[in-house]
């Protein structure tokens, strides 16, 4: 978030797209309930479902799945041609206006409307409230980010906040929420292919200089490549051994069925876990590992905040903490790591990121900061951008609407999108060990509009088969107005129906992302 | 900011803001004055009468929580009239439910019982009639006992005001009156979330977290801070612990950013796992097709030769690392650090795509 959780209440107005918010991030939910009701906050949702929010909205946008770009540009067409953007903002802070105006300009609220499936005039009503609120802060998650246009998505989300100057304001914001405790802080540690801690590339002599002094090696130049690569190289034989630490993706990946195959052609796949997941069942060797609750760290947030994390009770059997099985290992293969408690990892991290210079363990012992905290009286950073951005002005892009990989046809009519449930988090390894959740939400159901329903045969409760070109997977519908016409939602908690064995594998070109959001189904009674 | 203004309180000549009231002005300068429906950052409503005081000039005691302060004022917190009548009216809420410390989980963590103990109340002057209701235990979460309610509200505010759940709200009238979902049902068949902040604030056992029944006295239970395993808010929450195991989940206003003390279902009532039997308990290695324990030493010895062969065979970039959006920075850092210092490879990501 460029912003903090805490402004989203004191905001003007909201634009919540691609985030089911309420489920997702309750507490945050929360919070934009309370701008709703308590302080008179105007709140856009936009969403092919029905989702929660719709009740707490001023105006509800239901676009098509995978036509964000579309709704964006529409909105921006008429913020342009109503005059009503920050001028003042557009030519002292950012670049780029005229191409992306020239762009946008075909994008009308009706030509918008064609492509999204939101009546004009309320992509018109949106973009006055976004435009014409004093500060207003965009939130989004997977459902702008899992396309083939992802990053075309959260670029127009940027382009629209820019040009109503609401970058670098408090109360303003481009505000993805993000979705597991420490995926902020994995990023910011480096666990990616192309960066070292705080976003320092691979590819720059001066920071691999800067990691080969403190770490006395010689370190690669080349990028990594990401998950959904990996799987594609293990399947075509390249990649060889795969050391998995936290992570399902037997049930997170796309195309679960090529997913399974490739990891068994690995010759060696270590699984380091809490559970024996549906990886690790597949693994040659399985390290327990300590949880949250049995071991001292610090996870980052959505805001960037650095928190501590505390021990509180005794790891079962032999169980360690992960750091500490790491260290023991690169022990092992001939590289000591000598850290006696987590706090002294945190303080050679702080001398090689200069966002968390300052972050020490006595100074977040109350609270957390929030980085950039380039020393150690620096107070934190609660919003980015204040004055200028990190390449210096703000880049407006010039994007074109492209539609999604899959779209429906004859053989595969409907069109599935997928998300979590309130009750139940990613691959529900953890969740589905409470009773009183599984009490709640005992079994996937796939979300069916009743029309469509009627046209299948199908009541409320019966079991469903749902089939892709990928793969089939059998649930109990649960038939609800919350999805439109020609559209069903199914979660991706349960191994019982696990739905990325349907789910489409296209990539965003640059972010790699697979489009969980949008593939092709067929839907019949089973 | 506003002028500020003299009052006395209890003698004291104060300076405070206009809108504040006596209750925070009190507060704020260490005067103690007892409340039971008052939640801060909640509508001030007025309903118990305990935090009531004398004002100089007043036709009656006034409820200092909803009263704002002016200029002059003289408040007198602890004279015979406010004592006697906030005696009066605990002994009402005593005598008006089933207030049984010797079976009740908040034994010793009771705001009634409290007051109770600091208004020296022997016993209450009324017959102790309880309304008779049945128990809810009818989810696995949260348990209700309305026998034990003081019709606070504050479960009702929690819901509307700080979640805006808009579950919760008073059914009936006078002696009747209950607090509850719509049609008088039960958690379970109501809308419900089950965020749980409705027992956090209850200040009685009216509502309590059913997994931590007869898990542990409050005395005997050691809360220790941290941060929410589950989603990216990062929830400062209380893991109590007793037994070395976690009996419940609370929040805790307190820690200020970046929940103030809210939770949801997830942080609050899916901490089971942790205790789980499943959980993985000794390194397991793959023999002839089946994982078979074996100790640390050996999978190290196992993991390092085979990966040691791997990368001579076919070079670092044959080798790949999944990284964990649920592990702590310090051990993404090391993660990191592992493959690319000692494999040579910068073949490591996470699931921030998925």
């Amino acid at each position: 978030m460029t912003n903090s959780i805490e402004e989203i209440e004191f905001t003007d107005a909201i634009f919540a797209i691609g985030t089911n918010t309420t489920e997702n991030h309750p507490v945050i939910g929360a919070k934009i309930k309370r701008a709703v009701r308590q302080r008179g906050a105007k709140l856009i949702v936009a969403d092919p479902r029905e989702i929660n929010l719709v009740k707490y909205a001023t105006i509800w946008l239901r676009q098509k799945p995978g036509t964000d770009v579309a709704l964006l540009n529409g909105m921006m067409n008429v913020i342009i041609s109503e005059g009503l953007y920050d001028r003042q903002y557009v030519e002292t802070r950012t670049e780029g206006f005229e191409a992306m105006k020239k762009v946008v300009e075909k994008y009308t609220p009706e030509y918008a409307s064609n492509i999204t499936g939101v009546p004009a005039d309320d992509i018109v009503t949106a973009a006055r409230l976004y435009a014409e609120a004093e500060a207003a802060s965009i939130l989004y998650t997977m459902g702008i980010t899992q396309h083939t246009t992802g990053v075309d998505n959260v670029k127009s989300i940027a382009n629209l906040a820019m040009l109503c100057g609401n970058v670098g304001i408090e109360g303003g914001g481009v505000n993805p929420l993000r979705g597991q405790n420490n995926v902020q802080g994995a990023c910011d540690m480096g666990a990616l292919p192309v960066v070292f801690t705080g976003y320092q590339p691979v590819g720059s002599d001066e920071a691999r200089a800067k990691f080969e002094k403190a770490w006395g090696v010689t370190l690669p130049s080349k990028p990594g490549i990401t998950i959904v690569e990996t799987l594609n190289a293990a399947h075509e034989g390249k990649v060889k051994a795969l050391y998995v630490m936290g992570e399902n993706p037997m049930l997170s990946d796309p195309d679960l069925n090529h997913a399974k195959e490739a990891l068994r052609r690995l010759d060696l796949l270590i699984v380091q876990d809490i559970l024996l997941s549906e990886t690790a069942q597949l693994a040659h060797v399985v390290l327990p590992a300590a949880c949250f609750a049995e071991k001292d760290g610090t996870f980052s947030n959505t805001e960037r905040r650095v928190q501590m994390v505390r021990k509180a009770v005794e790891a079962p059997g032999q169980a360690k903490a992960d750091w500490k099985i790491i260290s023991e290992l690169s022990a092992k293969m001939g590289y000591p790591m000598d850290y006696a408690t987590s706090e002294d990892i945190m303080k050679e991290i702080n001398s090689l990121t200069p966002s968390y210079a300052g972050i020490t363990y006595d100074r977040i012992e109350k609270m957390g900061i929030q980085w950039p905290c380039p020393n150690s009286t620096h107070p934190g950073t609660k919003f980015l951008h204040k004055d200028r951005f990190s390449r210096g002005l703000g880049l407006l892009s010039a994007i074109e609407y492209i539609p999604p990989a899959e779209v429906p046809d004859a053989e595969y009519p409907f069109v599935m999108t997928t998300g979590r449930v309130l009750y139940h988090y990613h691959t529900a390894t953890m969740s589905r060990l409470s009773p009183g959740i599984m009490e709640r939400c005992p079994e996937s159901l796939v979300e069916i509009n009743p029309k469509d329903a009627e046209k299948l045969g199908v009541s409320a409760g019966q079991f469903v088969k749902v089939s892709s070109r990928r793969g089939e997977v059998q649930a109990k519908s649960e038939v609800t107005t919350r999805v439109s016409e020609g559209t069903i939602f199914m979660n991706f908690h349960f191994k019982e129906a696990a739905v990325n064995l349907l789910t489409n594998p296209a990539l965003d070109p640059i972010a790699k992302i697979p489009e969980y959001k949008v593939c092709a189904v067929k839907v019949e009674a089973a | 900011m506003d002028k500020k203004i003299t009052l006395t309180i209890d003698g004291r000549e104060l300076e405070a803001h206009p809108g504040q009231t006596i209750l925070e002005v009190a507060r704020g300068n260490g005067i103690f004055i007892p409340t039971l429906c008052h939640y801060s950052k909640t509508t001030n409503v007025g309903a118990c009468r305990v935090c009531m005081v004398e004002v100089k000039g007043a036709r009656s005691l006034v409820a200092s929580c909803c009263m704002p302060i002016s200029l002059g004022m003289e408040v007198k917190t602890d004279t015979k009239t406010v004592r006697d009548a906030q005696r009066l009216i605990v002994e009402l809420l005593w005598a008006s439910g089933d207030h049984n410390c010797l079976t009740c989980e908040q034994n010793g963590s009771c705001e009634l019982q409290d007051l109770i103990y600091w208004l020296k109340i022997e016993k209450p002057r009324f017959d102790i009639k309880s309304p008779g209701y049945a128990l809810e235990q009818t989810n696995a979460m949260i348990a209700r006992d309305l026998n034990k309610c003081v019709l606070c509200g504050r479960c009702i505010r929690a819901c509307n005001e700080i979640q805006v759940n808009e579950i919760l709200d008073f059914s009936m009238r006078g002696s009747h009156a209950k607090v509850g979902p719509a049609f008088d049902t039960d958690y379970i068949q109501s809308e419900c979330y089950f965020c749980g902040e409705c027992a956090d604030v209850c200040p009685v056992g009216a509502i309590t977290i059913r997994q931590a029944r007869f898990a542990g006295r409050p005395w005997e239970i050691r809360k220790v801070r941290t941060t929410c395993t589950y989603c990216g808010v990062g929830c400062q929450m209380d893991l109590n612990i007793h037994d070395g195991k976690i009996v419940k989940v609370t929040g805790n206003r307190d820690y200020g950013p970046p929940n103030e003390g809210s939770l949801c279902v997830k942080g609050r009532f899916g901490m089971d796992f942790v205790h789980s039997p499943d959980r993985l308990k000794t390194p397991l290695i793959r023999k002839n097709g089946e994982l078979k324990e074996a100790s640390w030493d050996e999978a190290y010895t196992y993991i390092a030769e085979k990966l040691s062969a791997i990368k001579q065979a076919n070079g670092p970039d044959s080798i790949v690392g999944f990284s964990s959006a649920r592990a702590t920075n310090e051990e993404n850092y090391l993660f990191q650090k592992f493959m690319r210092a000692v494999i040579g490879t910068n073949n490591v990501d996470h699931c921030a795509r998925l």
